[in-house]
């Protein structure tokens, strides 16, 4: 089982190796006279105001962090998609309500989500 | 038996990365040629016959040109961003199966870098990577354009890998199993998982183009506000790099896409066509080369045919609609099956 | 979010518990006549993804960036993952990478790049009781880890089950769980949320 893992970590070494290569090669390459307004952050054209790393707006952390939690949901999903086919005939219908209910549990989230404008971008 | 596996493998990894790489190349080209073609210009015509050499001078232009690390940046983060895209987008390429097996040199070759337990789920994982690199290379910059451009990507990408992840269980659903190969052989003749599974592939076929930042979901570049977006302070090949991931993205999305809903290598009916192995085996490759450019060719005529998306239509599609239109497809999927099944 | 002074060593216990599987599994290598000590192919992958492992949770702990620590404990999942991939559990090694890799770590970074801590010297601060409560939750990890692999394993484990592989694969554990455990399946439904109406509820005030 393990041996059905070597080609991906070949190739995972492969593109590693590519990246680098790629890097460094411009680094020698390329030509190297650099100044203060070359090197100076891109702000259309004017002096840079102050910093970039400013606070933005919570709405990317709230994006975030259902992200996860719906994520997790399917997380769920995976195996019981997986194991579907095997209950049928018998237990077909337990299996179908059982991840029903889980859905329908995690739709009042969702809704809630929905209706609290948490993803309101406006 | 472990040596002769690396062998082959390594073989087939140098083969599919060169193709890669050269699809690359020329969908840069195609890219040129066809919005040239929908906007009623000519497009690049002077390097080679019919422009043909322009993606080469393209890479030996960005090489010979000054690597530019702002001095404001945070340096080893700025080195790192494109070189994780990059790595993402190279790697996602592992389990997609380009052909069924073929007899060479007396063995039998699989045509599939590595066939594994988890097949999809290693794509989606990898795709959940590649927010990594968009992310770091804007902060890194110290650029505003380039955070902002990089936030609002990678809230992006992550809401629709949701849909994606979601529209990925019709499919397993419909096959039993993670494998692309099984997935493959599993839609023989004209089983293909787009006539089975038409939701699925919408909401499949939506995500892919936003986790690809295409347009019309480009808003990470959206040249009028932003810039040039989360790769605004780069230059030289570490901008290459970015625009190697961003077409070697579309090109492994086309392979998944035509893998999951249209058929794969699947050539309906050819192999009660009583030809000889070698010759089913080569035009299955070539069915599937012929699907993916169709489906590159798909991702450029919708760039160039629709207009982006306002980044508050964008997320509200991504999370009300396209979720819980994925969400319903599953149930119903999930039914039909108990239903026609038992 | 957890309060500063807490979210830091709680990271810290996080990132080092790996290194701590590490040092437990040294103590299995020697425990057992050296029998583990065999130079397969397999054991020093294994060796080294603990050692990275390990180098990635000191670093994490030790760089006074934020976004350079997250990026080692990135590197930290990583190892666990392929070692998790090396003790033939498939589906929880990708689950490892698209959960924790993919999408906490995400969060992380939205967390730490949106609190924007400008003074990065506020980070490193030297108040012991921070420290005092790094070590005190490490510890108590280490115990339980300990504990667990003692009185489970010892004696009993020389090599890998033949039947892991099998156990591993996403078609058992899709069989296990919504079978024989389906009312905990259930359960984690409520939690999940309770977890989205907690999201929305802190974060309400920012966005009315």
């Amino acid at each position: 089982m393990l041996n059905n893992y070597i080609p991906i970590l070949i190739l995972m070494l492969f593109a590693i190796a590519f990246a680098i290569v790629c890097v460094f090669l411009s680094k020698f390459i390329g030509p190297k006279n650099p100044n203060p307004v070359k090197l100076s952050t891109y702000e259309s054209g004017m002096e840079p105001v102050g910093t970039a790393r400013q606070r933005f707006s919570v709405k990317y952390y709230m994006a975030a962090m259902l992200f996860i939690l719906f994520d997790i949901e399917i997380v769920f999903l995976y195996p019981w998609a997986v194991a579907y086919r095997k209950f049928i005939p018998n237990t077909v219908y337990y299996a179908l309500i059982e991840m029903s209910v889980f859905i329908a549990i995690l739709l009042v989230g969702y809704i809630y989500m929905i209706r609290k404008g948490a993803l309101n971008w406006d | 038996m472990i040596t002769e596996l690396i062998i082959t493998s390594t073989i087939k990894i140098t083969l599919v990365i060169i193709v890669i790489l050269t699809g690359v190349a020329y969908s840069v080209y195609a890219e040129r040629r066809i919005s040239a073609l929908i906007q009623n210009r000519i497009g690049p015509n002077r390097v080679g016959p019919a422009g043909l050499l322009q993606p080469i001078a393209d890479v030996l232009k960005l090489l010979l040109k000054e690597d530019i690390v702002p001095a404001k940046a945070t340096k080893p983060i700025h080195t790192l961003a494109p070189m994780i895209s990059i790595f993402v987008a190279l790697c996602t390429i592992a389990v997609v199966p380009f052909g069924d097996s073929i007899h060479l040199f007396s063995r039998d070759i699989r045509l599939q870098i590595a066939d594994v337990n988890i097949g999809i789920l290693y794509i989606l994982a990898l795709t959940s990577l590649g927010v990594y690199g968009i992310t770091l290379s804007g902060w890194s910059s110290n650029n505003k354009y380039s955070l902002f451009g990089g936030l609002r990507s990678s809230a992006q990408m992550i809401s629709y890998e949701l849909s994606m992840g979601l529209s990925v269980v019709g499919v397993i659903l419909m096959t039993g199993s993670l494998s692309l190969q099984d997935i493959v052989l599993h839609q023989f003749g004209w089983k293909w998982n787009i006539i089975l599974q038409p939701i699925g592939f919408i909401t499949f076929l939506v995500a892919a183009f936003a986790e690809t930042n295409r347009a019309p979901f480009d808003l990470p570049e959206a040249e009028p506000e932003l810039v040039g977006g989360y790769h605004t302070e780069y230059s030289s090949m570490k901008f290459a790099l970015f625009f190697l991931a961003e077409y070697a993205n579309m090109i492994v999305s086309s392979t998944v896409i035509v893998t999951l809903f249209l058929g794969g290598w699947q050539f309906p009916y050819l192999q009660t066509f009583g030809l000889p192995p070698l010759v089913v085996s080569l035009l299955q490759v070539f069915t599937f080369v012929i699907k993916v450019v169709a489906m590159i060719v798909f991702f450029i005529w919708v760039r160039w045919s629709i207009p982006r998306f306002r980044y508050d239509q964008l997320m509200n599609l991504g999370w009300k609609v396209m979720l819980p239109l994925a969400l319903a497809n599953i149930v119903i999927t999930a039914l039909l099956i108990a239903i026609f099944r038992s | 979010m957890l309060p500063n002074w807490l979210a830091r060593p709680a990271l810290a216990g996080l990132g080092l518990s790996p290194g701590y599987s590490f040092i437990l599994y040294l103590a299995l290598i020697f425990n057992h006549n050296l029998n583990f000590l065999q130079f397969t192919f397999e054991n020093i992958l294994i060796l080294f993804f603990s050692l990275l492992a390990v180098f990635g949770a000191l670093m994490m702990v030790t760089r006074k960036n934020p976004i350079t620590s997250a990026l080692y404990l990135i590197l930290n999942f990583f190892c666990v993952s392929a070692i998790y991939l090396l003790l033939r559990a498939q589906f929880i090694a990708i689950i490892q990478v698209l959960v924790y890799a993919g999408a906490i770590m995400v969060l992380f970074l939205f967390v730490i790049m949106l609190l924007n801590l400008h003074d990065e010297s506020k980070l490193s601060e030297k108040i012991t009781y921070k420290k005092l409560s790094a070590i005190l939750i490490s510890l108590l990890l280490f115990s339980v880890l300990a504990i667990t692999v003692y009185f489970s394993y010892m004696n009993k484990y020389r090599e890998i089950h033949s039947s892991a592989e099998t156990i591993g694969t996403i078609e058992v554990i899709g069989n296990e769980l919504y079978t024989t455990f389906s009312f905990p399946f259930e359960l984690v439904s409520f939690v999940l949320l309770a977890a989205i109406v907690g999201a929305i509820v802190l974060a309400k005030k920012k966005f009315d």
